[in-house]
């Protein structure tokens, strides 16, 4: 279970989303990725290995070079399915919590 | 990020759980559920009747702006432990969905912190992965949309390919 919750603190950020839209499109190096953003390279490499962790982006060795790719199936998986739903209920509950401290300090 | 609500669905299985950590003491969790006026708040649906006890009932209704109903639901609660446990159904009015048994238990963390535990059983596996997409469909989150952007784009390169 530890990996799907992975996979959603995987996509709950901005830059790994970005990355993931980036390399949707096509096959890159981690070089090439990073040259898309001001993030300093060992960052981009955290995140890389993240995503990879989780089973959202593969690594294939082409050469002497590695390629990221999408791993279209686990994409899939999380965007059409359960994320949407534990989304739902975290607004119910953020509200919830919000709306109970203000009650507490009545 | 750590994410403070967590779902558990094993594929195939015909439940699954939700588990949240609240910055509360157990006594104000609890109170977000027995209380009517603060359930309309957080669940952003007018409760029409909510029984506290057991063999009471529950229903709740929102209706848009112009006054069309466009949720209903309703239960039967089968038991009633303050800050404990509650045990319900929950049943959608006007939907193709069979009706689903909820356990809902609430525990103290710490002085100031509560959990809950959602453990929803569905009529079979089928039904609870209708019932996951039903949000997908009102498309109510952003985060998911650009996810949602990717795939499409992914489904698109693919066709290139193909």
């Amino acid at each position: 279970m530890n990996l799907r919750r992975d996979v959603f603190q995987a996509i709950a950020d901005p830059t790994r989303r970005a990355i993931l839209l980036l390399v949707a499109s096509q096959s890159m190096t981690a070089g090439a990725i990073a040259a898309n953003f001001d993030t300093a390279r060992p960052t981009v490499s955290k995140h890389l290995q993240i995503l990879t962790e989780c089973e959202l982006l593969k690594q294939e060795q082409t050469g002497r070079e590695i390629y990221y790719h999408i791993n279209a199936k686990k994409m899939k998986e999380v965007a059409d399915f359960i994320e949407p739903f534990r989304q739902m209920w975290d607004d119910r509950f953020n509200k919830l919590e919000s709306i109970m401290k203000k009650y507490k300090s009545k | 990020m750590e994410l403070k609500t967590k779902i558990h669905a094993e594929d195939g299985q015909q439940e699954l759980t939700i588990t949240r950590e609240f910055d509360l003491p157990l006594e104000l969790l609890f109170k977000a559920y027995e209380e009517a006026e603060i359930v309309e708040q957080w669940m952003g649906t007018k409760v029409l009747k909510l029984e506290n006890r057991k063999h009471g009932s529950w229903q709740f209704e929102t209706r848009d702006p112009k006054g069309n109903v466009v949720f209903q639901a309703n239960g039967t609660i089968h038991e009633f432990i303050p800050n404990r446990k509650i045990t319900r159904t929950f049943e959608m009015d006007n939907a193709p969905f069979d009706v689903q048994l909820e356990f809902l238990e609430f525990e103290g963390v710490t002085e100031e912190t509560s959990k809950l535990t959602m453990h929803i059983v569905y009529r079979s596996g089928e039904l609870r992965d209708k019932m996951l997409k039903l949000p997908f469909a009102q498309g109510i989150n952003m985060a998911h949309n650009r996810l949602q952007e990717i795939v499409n784009k992914l489904k698109l390169t693919q066709h290139d390919k193909a």
